[in-house]
């Protein structure tokens, strides 16, 4: 396999999806909810509430949080210790959320597309291998989320630093578990969630038929990584670590089988199922 | 001249369809082959299973001494297929197209501008190709299949839906690079656009080849009685033709296309029609097109059958 094609097929795939204004505003949307507008709003109410009534309830709720989770809780006041633990442990999934869906949406169409335009034909008359060609979508398809969660990440970042950061004695974020998350974790789920999707790109025959398929893939990782994420935010280090080589076996194997179920025939459009 | 590419006893099958069955067909290197045949005939497949894009299910397939099963990617480096739709990316620029296409190929960006100029869609290089009209696709497809400067180019229907101009810088490009010894294989259905360049012509036909030979060996076999076209000042005085013995045939249309029981009979032909006051401008034979002679080879298989 030679990595020069392999980044000229991810990076035209970029130059293209770019240009696509009709893929990326929705994308910036979704992320900008998710990172941004989301978080902000919870964190505004929370912060600034006067309610004694809201007070109260987050007072319950931090009471039924784990033992280790409610050590680590910062804050003097019950509002402090609720925009706290908003910001580290309950908006965490968002994490994952996003640029799987990002990602998810790119992956589905990446081979059937290539079939529906007819530029798969092409593809099968060049010298690329199939695995330079598989490889290169599934880069294609993980950029996008993985600048998506980079830059949602840091914004993030701020936010809940300059929102939260007075109310509990400075900056605070992002704590270990959440570095841990988005560097270790988060991009093995997704290449998980794309090997999966990949392959089933390469055998329907429509794009329709691949965001269903890629939806139906994309929501139990989803849901795994939601449950994930949370959880080894209580115990970063150990649990981080392992879930995250588990993932990373799991990618690779991805990656593998899923290189494997492309092939020069369903490119030209006659492998389909 | 050897073989650039030779098909042995090849089938391929869909299913229970089966697109190409036990053809056997060899293109000399450096030479232009038309593959003839109507839908369903095999020609697509012929080509694909000439890059190696598609495995065959039995014989054997060698493409500049290559077996593009095993050598697929060494075989695909150095052959080039125009497909019947250009296969474009509509987002990229022309200029992005063919970068791409550099790249994958490992011919160098400095091809790029003198390829679109060679096709004349330099000017066009930087828009988005979902802009383009459907010859100047055709025109940058063409452009991007000699980047690298291919040994083999398989053009498959590379004409269809094209304006004039474009067809004819289809056609310029292949007399081009046959004639600087690389090998053509144009699959087509516009037989009047394939006129002369063909070196060999194959007609196709239910994944075989049922007929194979240069144009003029093909007109030998398959059109019995040559034919001559007459005219004269005073038309009327070709009217003896329709009758005359040595006259299989004769067609009124602008001068007289005269269908002979053979070509030596045309000087005493000539001769008699002088000799009864005719004054002939014109005597030029009448070649078959490829057009007459793919509906005579059509023919000429069914009475077979």
């Amino acid at each position: 396999m030679r990595w020069d094609r392999t980044l000229t097929v991810a990076r035209i795939d970029l130059s293209r999806l770019f240009k696509s204004k009709d893929y990326w505003i929705p994308m910036g949307v979704l992320a900008a909810v998710f990172f941004v507008i989301l978080p902000f709003g919870l964190l505004t109410v929370v912060t600034s509430t006067t309610s004694s009534d809201l007070v109260n309830k987050i007072g319950e709720v931090l009471q039924t949080l784990p033992g280790p989770v409610q050590d680590n809780v910062v804050g003097e006041t019950p509002a402090a210790r609720g925009a706290y633990m908003l910001s580290v442990y309950l908006l965490a999934p968002v994490a994952i959320v996003v640029p799987l869906t990002i990602s998810s949406a790119v992956g589905a169409h990446a081979i059937v597309g290539e079939r529906e335009r007819g530029t798969g034909e092409f593809l099968a008359h060049s010298p690329l291998t199939v695995r330079e060609i598989f490889i290169g979508k599934m880069l294609a398809s993980l950029v996008p989320g993985f600048i998506a969660t980079a830059v949602g990440f840091t914004i993030y970042s701020l936010l809940v630093n300059l929102k939260v950061g007075p109310l509990v004695g400075g900056w605070f974020f992002p704590t270990t578990g959440w570095w841990i998350l988005i560097v270790w974790v988060v991009p093995p789920f997704i290449a998980v969630a794309l090997s999966v999707i990949l392959w089933v790109s390469a055998k329907v025959r429509s794009t329709a038929a691949a965001q269903q398929a890629a939806t139906l893939v994309s929501l139990p990782v989803i849901m795994a990584a939601y449950g994930v994420s949370s959880g080894l935010l209580i115990n970063p280090v150990v649990a981080g670590f392992a879930v995250g080589v588990v993932a990373w076996v799991l990618a690779a194997g991805g990656l593998i089988s899923g290189s494997r179920s492309l092939n020069r025939e369903s490119l030209l459009g006659l492998g389909g199922d | 001249m050897p073989d650039a590419i030779e098909f042995s006893h090849v089938t391929r099958r869909f299913g229970d369809i089966t697109a190409v069955d036990d053809l056997t067909l060899t293109v000399p290197e450096g030479s232009i082959t038309v593959l003839l045949g109507p839908n369903g005939a095999g020609k697509t497949t012929t080509v694909r299973l000439t890059t190696g894009a598609l495995g065959s299910d039995e014989g054997s397939i060698r493409v500049l001494g290559l077996d593009p099963r095993s050598s697929g990617d060494e075989v695909r480096a150095r052959t080039a297929v125009v497909p019947p739709k250009p296969a474009l990316y509509d987002q990229l620029t022309g200029w992005e197209n063919l970068a791409f296409t550099a790249d994958i190929f490992g011919a160098p960006h400095d091809t790029i501008r003198p390829a679109a100029e060679r096709f004349g869609i330099d000017h066009a290089l930087q828009l988005n190709v979902g802009g383009y009209s459907t010859g100047m696709r055709t025109r940058l497809a063409l452009a991007r299949a000699v980047l690298h400067d291919p040994q083999v180019l398989l053009l498959d229907e590379p004409t269809a839906g094209l304006d004039p101009e474009s067809a004819r810088a289809v056609l310029n490009l292949i007399r081009e690079l046959a004639g600087r010894g690389r090998t053509i294989v144009l699959c087509t259905h516009l037989l009047h656009e394939a006129e002369g360049v063909a070196d060999q012509v194959v007609l196709m036909g239910a994944g075989q080849a049922r007929i194979v030979g240069s144009q003029t060996d093909l007109a030998d076999r398959f059109v019995t009685n040559p034919a001559v076209i007459l005219d004269a000042e005073d038309r009327t005085a070709l009217a003896a033709l329709e009758d005359h013995a040595d006259v299989v045939s004769a067609e009124w249309n602008g001068s007289v296309h005269v269908r002979l029981t053979h070509l030596d009979r045309l000087p005493d032909l000539v001769a008699e029609l002088v000799g009864n006051g005719a004054r002939i401008t014109r005597v030029e034979p009448d070649n078959p097109t490829l057009e007459t002679l793919y509906f005579e080879m059509q023919r000429s298989l069914r009475e077979a059958s």
